[in-house]
């Protein structure tokens, strides 16, 4: 306490001393805010007679507000001192009014004359507060009495006043867009981009922009004049309206070729401007122009965009990230700007975490032949930095350089080596699932490495790194001399304990040595086989033994040729976007699309419920997933096709998905698949050797037709229809598929793979395996157990009831996408009870703002009781916890709870009221999660209507 | 497009003050902020999130967080340079921002907020401008201030009828190398990073044009080079201006002309990539004996001029965490040790051009490694880059100069321009042995 408050002391000395106009002491008014019974003194305060004193007083409330405090019972008090000649006193008093007015209706009206007066105000600064202020008040009331003035303000003589009428348009249009095309107000706008003052027309294209954003019409209709005066404006108004405008260009089409060069050249002077968000914004317009440019202008261009982009990496930190994200995007829609510019990113070693993994990301971009040298260096110094996290992605970049540049592959390998023999534990097990990519790119090339990998079999503890390593030994079992030996003494003793992954592949490895050295490791596959069939409770794993065993015992010749067949090699993944989103994205720079590489819609929320939502289909973990899932499909060992050619169909599927879900609007509540259906499919799969899977599917057919949703066509799945749906039994997440073939070939292994998603819901097995090929014409059934993995969730995006997934035929090499939509009633656990007395604390401790409530009438005349609903809602886990009448009328509240089996749960906290004998209900719930209150409300209406 | 709240925090995520623009999100979702902040690993933040359809866009500054929220696809990047901005009024309205300032002048803060940015839409963030009417107590008027006409005038950055009794005005031409070395001695990359700082204490409304020996300029105005100058023209890569200069007529013909804010500003920056050897070259010669000792010989030369002289020199050498009983042995300056930075600093006030020194330190190591620490840990230890600063006056590596600055008034004053150059180490990093 002393020793701050000398601090304090000196640091005030010093303002002193420096000659601050500063050192105010307002920190006074905080010190009785923690104080009680203080409300009753403010009171008195704030009608004292004395001006010094009733401003201290509005300070003081101020200023517990400022700390949270809750002040708003003197609202009557406050609103009284608006009166006022003292404008610092007035701003008080009105930044009062907006934060408390919501809660207040009533009594903001109290200030309504004030603002009106002011609104007439001889002080421009008076009549622009009062308007500005009126807009911010968001209470229905107050904004009847805002059109007149407004109508005035938009007109004044003052430009201080016109510019902030014309950004409180904007506010009306927020509160009752009918209000502002009622009054004409969006005309008065357009004009106001023919203003005389620059700054008005800024503010007026800001406005506009922002209601042509909201209404998804184009209101500001740029023609001919108006494009000159907004080029005009560009160069005199403030650096703000600077970017409003050129946002504004961005968005606009130009004619033809020589309107698109006319404003490129009104534009480039903007690209010397000291404001980086002015740099960025225009950089958007021009290369959003550049497609029309005639090929000499584009070179002129592509030479004038380097400079003003490698400044942008001399801002902040936080500034170089969002300019590092665009630049990502640049150097994929025009390499050329900055193909000599890659010293720019290597990494300063002060560098903040978040900007060296961006310049890593550009480092692998610009990556050519003619600086590989050089790149691999850095990515060796890089390599042996101290950050764990940068390390590991660095080594990543070196395999990725590898893939990447053919002819500097062998010095990759030896880089990767010399860091391999560092032993440090993470570089050694990065560096060996790099090695395993370098030989699916270049099989049979650097085998010359495996005996140092084998060297530190024993250091190996994370799975990715041990399913590489295994991976490596079954791939090239014939030319390390003990193989088997390797994975007895090393992985097989731990087998049942390892996870899936490593498995999976200490599985197929085993299969694959036996297959060349049949005569020593018959006594190995035995066992490995046994374990994975009888010992583990993975389906996965054990459909993968069955098959196995089932290729071995019925022919060698055709495991080989299964097991051991060619594998197509794998492609470089830098280029990964797909042209036209990165089209749209470009002009999107600057913007939060930009930094997430996804369109707006995959995380802007707009309605109360995000139904139907897709989250993008590229980005950051998409990429992390297509590698994930070529990971696996190599792991199979079957064939697998070029990753671009993957990422592209990925993003053709995240667009058609988008179709696909208004059509299956109506699917969402349909109820998850019935215990019927699925019985069949678990048959199916289990039913063993000899049954042949087509003949249980057929029977099954006609059911499962009406209970699962065709959430891909066959024309999607390149000949393979599927019908899925979501059920729970037994506390575990099952998906019921059907798959159908229409295509000419069979087809028997697919490989499949979710996107991540809001409950991180995921396939415990990545593999679908059909105990026989399914026919032309054919269907099967086949459950897939889901597991919840942290590392799926969809953090960041708003939640939706769709699983983007991904399958991959292994046999055509085919992979399409398409989304299975879910009911978050699957997801209800069985244990949902909230006890009586647990649950009105859990319903209190949760925001209002979290609580959804809807009205669901004409429910089916068997839920008229309460008991009915409470047994109904029982058998789908929402669990009934208490009921009472309400008071003073004939209505009865059930109260309930939920939560879900996710991993971390959610929690719901359910008020249904009814009135006996009336086949309607009111809704509320209430959940942590403001996004999945409404969800689960939506729900659990959805479980009382079927 | 743009931002619906505004926080400013403390290092928890502690609201100090707040302002709510557009009321399209609960006030409670900085709460959500500080759980980031708590959750998650250092390594894995990112100054730019979104959690359950809001985004949040933050700048740290001092020990505090400038957090903009917003719901839609806006523009991070205005939203993070005015966040920036933002910082430098209150800097300029209050010296420095920290806690206690915002305290102090919650006030006029409020006023700040609600002035600079409307409905989310960044406004005017001319300090000087923005003085004229929001004021602090000291020096409040009685009668209420209207809006300065430069509020919304084309020259957004002056008020007119400025008088000062001397006319004056001062250039600083400030140049930041920015220098990576290998441990072999290549230079990886070099820059400079160049700024011209105005003091203009000047009457009236001042037309300036500025003359730079800038190669472009002379081919633009057909000059031949050589002809016109006696030192050589140089070459910028890219130029950024204050907003007073007037952007069209640069890429018309190169002419810098403007009408200057009062008092400070920086009138440019530029950057130019031009391969430098390091002005202060160090080498140096690490010997670890594992469980007994580290011995270090440092060598220091300079590179530039003799009669010029770096002052302030510091060069910080990293050293392993687990070190004692240090000594050292300079033939110049001193040598400190900071254990809480692990690293040695050895400090030469005045460096003269084109001499050598050296120092030796020795600094004793523990027997027995640290739990965890593997004799790879300290090895990382002292491969961290060396780093060294220091100022040279009166001298530019680009060789920039100023050749005239003119001044256009109608009171037709005279006013003397005065130019100063200087030197300094921005990030000069050379790397250790491999």
């Amino acid at each position: 306490m002393s020793i701050s408050s000398t601090i304090n002391q000196i640091t005030r000395n010093a303002r002193a001393a420096v000659g601050q106009i500063g050192g105010g002491s307002d920190s006074r008014f905080f010190h009785n805010t923690s104080k009680k019974g203080e409300t009753h003194e403010l009171r008195e305060e704030l009608q004292s007679q004395n001006k010094d004193k009733k401003r201290d007083a509005v300070k003081k409330v101020i200023a517990n507000m400022t700390v949270g405090k809750d002040v708003s019972m003197l609202f009557t008090d406050v609103v009284n001192c608006i009166q006022t000649a003292n404008v610092e006193l007035k701003k008080l008093v009105y930044l009062y009014i907006i934060n408390y007015a919501k809660s207040n209706p009533d009594l903001a009206l109290l200030a309504v004359n004030t603002f009106c007066k002011d609104a007439n105000d001889a002080n421009p600064l008076i009549r622009a507060l009062a308007v500005r202020t009126m807009g911010c008040i968001r209470v229905d009331r107050i904004v009847e009495y805002l059109c007149e003035p407004l109508a005035r303000a938009l007109r004044d003589d003052d430009p201080y006043v016109r510019k902030t009428a014309a950004v409180c348009v904007a506010k009306l249009y927020d509160i009752s867009p009918d209000m502002v095309e009622d009054r004409g107000f969006l005309d008065v706008l357009r004009d106001l981009i023919c203003d005389s003052n620059p700054t008005v027309v800024a503010n007026a294209v800001a406005a506009l922009s922002e209601i042509q954003e909201t209404s998804g019409q184009d209101v500001i209709l740029i023609t001919g004049s108006v494009l000159q005066k907004l080029l005009a404006a560009l160069n005199e108004c403030t650096e703000w309206g600077q970017v409003y405008i050129l946002d504004a260009l961005s968005r606009y089409e130009p004619a033809d070729e020589v309107e698109a060069e006319g404003i490129v050249e009104r534009v480039t002077p903007r690209l010397q401007h000291a404001n980086s968000a002015v740099v960025m914004s225009a950089i958007k317009v021009v290369l959003g122009y550049m497609e029309l440019c005639n090929p000499d202008v584009v070179r002129t261009l592509t030479r004038k965009l380097a400079p003003p982009l490698v400044t942008l990496l001399n801002s902040e930190p936080e500034i170089q990230y969002v300019a590092l994200r665009n630049i990502n995007l640049i150097v994929q829609k025009r390499p050329a700007i900055l193909e000599h510019e890659i010293k720019v990113f290597f990494c300063k070693y002060n560098d903040p975490i978040y900007v060296k993994m961006e310049k890593l990301e550009i480092i692998i971009r610009l990556a050519s032949d003619r600086n590989a040298e050089q790149v691999l260096l850095e990515l060796k110094e890089y390599a042996q930095e101290v950050d764990v996290d940068f390390v590991r992605r660095a080594v990543r970049a070196i395999g990725r350089t590898a893939i990447k540049l053919e002819r500097a592959a062998e010095r990759c390998i030896n880089v990767l080596l010399e860091l391999i023999q560092t032993k440090v534990n993470y570089v050694v097990q990065e560096a060996i699932i790099v090695i395993k990519d370098i030989f699916r790119r270049y099989p049979n090339r650097y085998e010359q490495v495996i005996a140092a990998l084998c060297e530190n079999l024993e250091t190996l503890d994370e799975p990715e790194a041990k399913a590489s390593m295994i991976w490596i030994i079954g791939e090239y079992a014939d030319r390390i001399e003990n193989a088997d030996e390797l994975l007895d003494s090393f992985f097989l003793d731990s087998f049942l304990e390892e996870t899936p992954q490593v498995q999976l592949q200490l599985l197929t490895a085993t299969v694959k040595i036996f297959l060349k050295q049949p005569a020593e490791t018959q006594a190995l596959v035995q066992r490995v086989l046994n374990m994975a069939t009888e010992g583990t409770d993975n389906p996965d794993l054990r459909d993968r033994g069955f098959i196995y065993w089932r290729l071995l015992s019925h022919s060698p010749q055709v495991a080989r040729a299964v097991v051991l067949g060619e594998k197509p090699t794998i492609a470089d993944d830098t280029f990964a976007l797909e042209p036209a989103l990165l089209d749209q994205l470009i002009h999107q720079l600057a913007t939060l699309s930009s930094i997430y590489h996804k369109p707006p819609e995959a995380f802007v929320v707009r309605m109360a419920v995000p139904v139907g939502h897709v989250t993008g289909g590229v980005g950051e973990e998409y990429d992390d997933d297509l590698e994930y899932l070529e990971g696996e499909i190599g792991v199979i060992g079957a064939a697998k096709g070029p990753s671009k050619q993957a990422a592209g169909s990925g993003n053709g599927g995240g667009t058609g998905g988008e179709v696909d879900l208004l059509d299956l609007g109506g699917v969402d509540e349909a109820p998850p698949a019935t215990t019927g259906g699925k019985d069949g499919g678990l048959d199916d799969i289990l039913g063993g050797g000899g049954s042949n899977g087509g003949g249980t599917a057929g029977s099954s057919q006609a059911n499962t037709q009406v209970d699962r949703p065709l959430v891909c066509t066959p024309e999607q799945g390149g000949g393979i229809g599927i019908r899925a749906a979501l059920r729970q039994e037994g506390g575990g997440i099952f998906c019921d598929m059907t798959f159908q073939n229409t295509g000419p070939t069979p087809f028997q292994v697919l490989a499949i793979k979710f996107n991540v998603n809001t409950f991180g819901i995921t396939p415990a097995s990545p593999q679908i395996a059909f105990p026989a090929p399914v026919p032309q014409g054919g269907a099967t059934n086949y459950v897939l157990p889901l597991t919840f993995a942290p590392s799926m969730v969809a953090s960041g995006a708003p939640p939706s009831l769709q699983l983007q997934t991904a399958v991959k035929n292994m046999a055509s090499g085919h992979v399409f996408y398409f989304a299975i939509p879910y009911d978050l009633s699957v997801l209800f656990a069985a244990s949902g009870q909230t006890d009586r007395a647990g649950f009105i604390p859990a319903w209190k401790a949760i925001d209002d703002a979290n609580e959804v409530t809807t009205l669901a009438g004409s429910l089916p005349p068997a839920l008229s009781s309460p008991d009915a609903v409470v047994s109904r809602l029982g058998s789908r886990h929402v669990a009934f916890v208490a009921r009472r009448p309400v008071p003073g009328t004939t209505q009865e509240s059930l109260y309930l709870s939920a939560v879900t089996v996710t991993t971390p749960p959610v929690h719901f906290l359910v008020e249904i009221t009814l009135q006996a004998g009336v086949a309607s209900a009111k809704l509320a719930v209430k959940s942590q999660s403001q996004t999945l209150a409404p969800m689960a409300c939506a729900a659990i209406e959805g479980l009382l209507r079927n | 497009m743009v931002a619906s709240a505004l926080f400013i925090m403390d290092l928890k995520g502690k609201i100090i003050i707040s302002r709510n623009y557009r009321g399209d999100i609960p006030m409670t979702v900085s709460e959500r902020f500080a759980t980031y902040l708590q959750e998650k690993e250092e390594s894995e933040q990112r100054p730019i999130f979104t959690e359950e359809g809001c985004t949040f866009a933050y700048l740290k500054y001092n020990n505090l967080f400038l957090l903009s929220v917003t719901k839609r696809n806006s523009n991070v990047a205005l939203m993070l340079v005015y966040l920036s901005r933002l910082v430098d009024v209150f800097k300029e309205y209050f010296g420095e921002l920290e806690e206690e300032s915002i305290r102090d002048n919650f006030v006029i803060i409020y006023e700040l907020m609600d002035e600079t940015m409307d409905f989310g839409y960044p406004q005017t963030t001319e300090a000087k401008i923005l003085r004229e009417y929001i004021t602090q107590e000291g020096n409040r008027l009685e009668a209420a201030p209207r809006p300065p006409v430069a509020l919304t005038n084309t020259v957004s950055w002056r008020s007119e009828g400025i008088k000062h009794r001397k006319n004056e005005i001062f250039l600083d031409v400030i140049e930041k190398l920015n220098l990576l070395v290998s441990a072999n001695g290549t230079v990886l990359h070099s820059e400079i990073i160049g700024a011209i700082r105005m003091k203009s204490f000047l009457s009236g409304m001042p037309e300036l044009k500025l003359g730079l020996n800038d190669k472009l300029m002379f081919e633009a105005s057909g000059r031949a080079v050589s002809a016109s100058t006696k030192g050589k023209a140089i070459e910028l890569e890219d130029i950024k201006f204050h907003q007073c200069v007037r952007l069209a007529r640069f890429e018309n013909d190169r002419t810098i002309s403007f009408i200057p804010p009062d008092g400070e500003f920086d009138l440019m920056t530029y950057r130019l990539s031009t391969q430098v050897k390091p002005l202060i070259w160090v080498e140096a010669v690490v010997e670890p004996h594992s469980h007994s000792r580290i011995e270090y010989m440092i060598k220091a030369k300079s590179q530039f001029k003799s009669r010029s002289i770096a002052n302030n020199v510091d060069i910080i050498i990293p050293v392993p965490s687990d070190v004692d009983t240090p000594s050292f042995k300079a033939s110049i300056g001193t040598v400190t040790y900071l254990p809480d930075k692990d690293a040695i600093v050895w400090g030469i006030k005045q460096f003269h051009g084109q001499r050598e020194y050296l120092m030796r330190a020795h600094f004793g190591l523990p027997s027995i490694a640290a739990e965890g620490s593997s004799a790879n840990a300290t090895e990382k230890c002292w491969k961290k880059p060396v780093q060294i600063k220091f100022e040279i006056p009166y001298f530019t590596v680009s060789g920039i100069q100023v050749r005239y600055l003119k001044i256009i008034e109608k009171s037709g004053f005279a006013a003397l321009p005065w130019v100063r150059y200087i030197t300094c180490a921005g990030d000069v990093y050379l790397r250790m042995g491999t």
